[in-house]
């Protein structure tokens, strides 16, 4: 590995971490996609910064460009509370026009602006080793590496120093407010680190892997916990893992390192979208069909108990009696029999005395209709679940 | 140039006659379709649906190396459903919410199709170059068929749209309703999603991905702002897109420099700006006007009825009383003592006041009924 490719990765990485931390509460808050806005309109930031600077990484640029961002979260809001529109509409009326402006303003300027559209939207991480920090004459390391690095350490800072606060507001910002956190400092503080967090990274990285760092990683980790703090950490070893990863795929595709580690991202993000305990597609579906068979099973119970006549408990006629398809009927009473709900003598379906006390019970559940009562209910009867 | 020689020359010259037309159908195509997502709160959707085609564009291109753009646009209309269900199934199976799986999904198909985008550039073949108009649009690659296309689409679109007009209408407003009157709501659903997907693809090569989700918002949140109906709102924001497109495309062409596609997007949101201020019923301008008058209104009764608790004191309703003691009173001004002579409920003799009949009966029964004159 050259000294080039360490510090790429070493640069992806900081950018992933920098952009988990600020995306597990933006996805926490529901406001992912203020992120995606913050990352499309900072262009006219950028652009003024640069006319300004004539340096993508000067600190001016880099206050602007934030300072854009939060102009951002501020029209939405206040687009918001004049009540002519929702605020996804909002959001998605105000960051499409900034970006024009931005796109207006570089091609006004082209011939003298050495700045264009897709460096912001994709950047180019494969060049960030080539811009050099120089301090003193003494070359100190890629220059991104230090915009990045140093954005990481105060939005480290500030997680630690205000994470209770953070936690609180997220999550009862009700709570918060009532316990004396003001909710605007906490939600403008959390705009402003994103705002700076996307700044810094674009140009290294650009605005849409901004977006794809900062929401893919913290949506992966919901999936597969709700501990906040273990939140933070899968979303930030996502991040990180996929940042490497889409290095080498880029590496060895030679396609772009932006788009690969946004694959990477997209790829982990697919495979626990399906494959989580518990909140994976598959745990969900099996869960949602075991769900139906049970719910079945009691309906079928309480049928049963219902009716003394022996036509209506007869085994072939439960197809018509209480309208299920063959297989269906097949599979529940397979379900009661071996829980041992159900005895069968000559084709006549009746109630053992575990069925019995299992059917009155439920009824006593859909009377109360308390949720966590059919859960304990079917932990106690059922030795075989649907 | 000046605009007579514009317009003479939008009649004259191919190209510019190709664009304005293009550009004014597909923005009254989107705005129609953008009135549906709006009401429906998915106006980000668009957003999603315009970057997740991106990959759609590469993979076509890869599979038939060609770069038609009607195969183009239909890998981009199959990538753009897939990102949409998909977006669907994440809302739906799991306990993600809707704005981090537009998040995710935009922001992941569009990486990956920038991942393929720069592979297909180091392929060792001529043909690519140009794919990457999809990102930020370029109205000047239009030409008649693309037009033609678009033509058909809208009035496809239109059709469906009148069609299902009333199924569409009671899903937006009440999609419980809808399904008790035993309607498929699944199917008439998925119907508006796709016809918005085929909207937004058919426009990413005239604006592109990024500026998409404003032709299809912006219209329709202005036109939202004149009426609470929804047939006008469609009409209107179908209206608005068609004059974007025109102006725009005027603007861009009288100045070097200047891509189609922000200026469209940014004449729709004067459009917007225009209507959230303008717009009698809803408009900021006209709300904090009626606010205004409303206080005035306040006040006047309040002078009315302080006066009228003075003269209740005495036994002559019409006793004079100095003007001065009302100085220390809120709701006092000159203006509103004008008003209230004009409207006979006092006479003023020099620097004395007195209620009239009208105006001691009017203030004594201010607070138990409705006036009918809210002035």
């Amino acid at each position: 590995m050259s000294n080039a490719q360490i510090e790429i990765q070493l640069i992806a990485s900081l950018v992933a971490i920098a952009c988990a931390i600020p995306g597990t509460f933006l996805v926490l808050r529901k406001m992912a996609m203020i992120s995606d806005a913050i990352s499309h309109s900072i262009l006219p930031g950028i652009v003024i910064g640069f006319f300004i600077t004539q340096d993508l990484n000067s600190p001016l640029l880099i206050l602007l460009a934030a300072i854009t961002g939060i102009i951002t979260v501020v029209l939405v809001e206040y687009i918001q509370k004049t009540g002519l529109v929702k605020e996804d509409t909002a959001i998605g009326l105000v960051f499409p026009i900034l970006f024009s402006i931005g796109v207006i303003l570089i091609a006004k300027n082209a011939n003298d602006v050495h700045l264009d559209v897709d460096a912001v939207l994709l950047g180019e991480l494969a060049f960030a080793p080539f811009d050099r920090l120089l301090i003193a004459g003494m070359d100190v390391g890629p220059k991104s590496l230090w915009v990045i690095g140093s954005i990481l350490l105060i939005t480290i800072g500030l997680l630690f120093a205000f994470f209770k606060e953070l936690k609180i507001s997220t999550f009862d910002a009700g709570l918060a407010a009532s316990l004396g956190f003001s909710p605007a400092v906490i939600h403008y503080g959390l705009m402003t680190v994103s705002s700076v967090t996307t700044v810094g990274a674009f140009d290294a990285v650009g605005a849409i892997l901004v977006v794809a760092l900062m929401i893919a990683p913290a949506a992966t980790a919901y999936l597969l916990t709700t501990n906040l703090k273990r939140m933070l950490v899968y979303a930030i070893c996502f991040g990180v893992f996929s940042a490497i990863s889409g290095y080498w795929l880029a590496h060895g595709l030679d396609a772009s390192i932006a788009g690969s580690i946004t694959t990477m991202l997209g790829l982990i993000f697919l495979m626990v979208y399906l494959f989580a305990p518990n909140k994976g597609i598959i745990a969900v579906l099996y869960r949602e069909k075991q769900q139906r068979t049970e719910v079945s099973l009691l309906t079928f119970l309480l049928h049963l108990r219902n009716h003394n006549e022996e036509e209506e408990r007869h085994v072939n006629h439960l197809n018509e009696h209480i309208n299920w398809q063959k297989v269906r009927s097949k599979t529940v009473l397979e379900l009661a029999l071996k829980n041992n709900m159900i005895v069968i003598e000559n084709n006549i379906v009746s109630l053992t005395k575990k069925g019995k006390d299992f059917t009155s019970q439920a009824i006593d559940y859909i009377i109360t209709n308390e949720d966590s009562k059919i859960e304990h209910m079917k932990d106690d009867f059922f030795l075989f679940r649907g | 140039m000046d605009i007579t020689e514009y317009i003479k020359l939008v009649f004259t010259d191919y190209t510019l006659r190709t664009i304005t037309l293009g550009t004014a159908v597909l923005g009254s195509v989107t705005g129609m379709l953008g009135s549906f997502a709006v009401l429906r709160k998915q106006s980000l959707l668009g957003d999603a649906i315009s970057h997740a085609a991106l990959p759609g564009i590469a993979i076509a291109f890869l599979i038939t190396g060609a770069k038609d753009s009607n195969v183009l646009l239909l890998g981009a209309l199959v990538s753009g459903l897939i990102g949409t269900f998909w977006i669907r199934g994440i809302i739906s199976k799991t306990h993600l919410k809707s704005d981090t799986a537009l998040g995710l999904i935009l922001s992941l198909f569009f990486g990956f199709g920038m991942l393929l985008l720069t592979f297909i550039q180091k392929q060792p073949n001529a043909n690519q170059a140009g794919l990457d108009k999809y990102l930020f649009g370029q109205a000047a690659t239009l030409v008649e068929s693309d037009v033609w296309l678009m033509a058909l689409i809208t009035s496809i679109c239109l059709v469906v749209l009148l069609l299902f007009w009333k199924e569409f209408k009671i899903l937006l407003f009440d999609a419980d309703y809808t399904k008790t009157l035993g309607f498929n709501t699944k199917f008439i659903d998925i119907l508006i999603t796709s016809f918005i997907v085929l909207a937004i693809v058919l426009g990413l090569q005239t604006v592109g991905v990024v500026l998409m989700s404003a032709m299809l918002l912006a219209p329709a949140a202005a036109a939202r702002q004149w009426t609470n109906s929804l047939g006008v709102m469609v009409f209107l924001a179908a209206v608005f897109g068609a004059f974007s497109g025109v102006f725009g495309t005027a603007i861009s062409a009288s100045q070097n420099n200047l891509s189609t596609g922000p200026v469209i997007v940014i004449v729709a949101g004067v459009f917007v700006f225009i209507s959230f201020i303008f717009s009698p019923s809803r408009g900021l301008l006209f709300k904090q006007i009626r606010f205004i008058k409303n206080r005035r209104d306040l006040q006047l009764h309040k002078t009315l009825s302080f006066m009228y608790h003075i003269a209740e004191t005495h036994e002559n309703i019409s006793h004079p009383h100095a003007i001065k003691i009302l100085n220390n009173f809120q709701g006092y001004t000159k203006g509103t003592l004008q008003k209230l002579v004009r409207k006979n409920y006092v006479k003023l003799h020099g620097s004395m006041w007195s209620l009239t009949e009208e105006g001691f009966n009017t203030a004594s029964n201010l607070y138990n009924q409705q006036t009918e004159n809210n002035e």
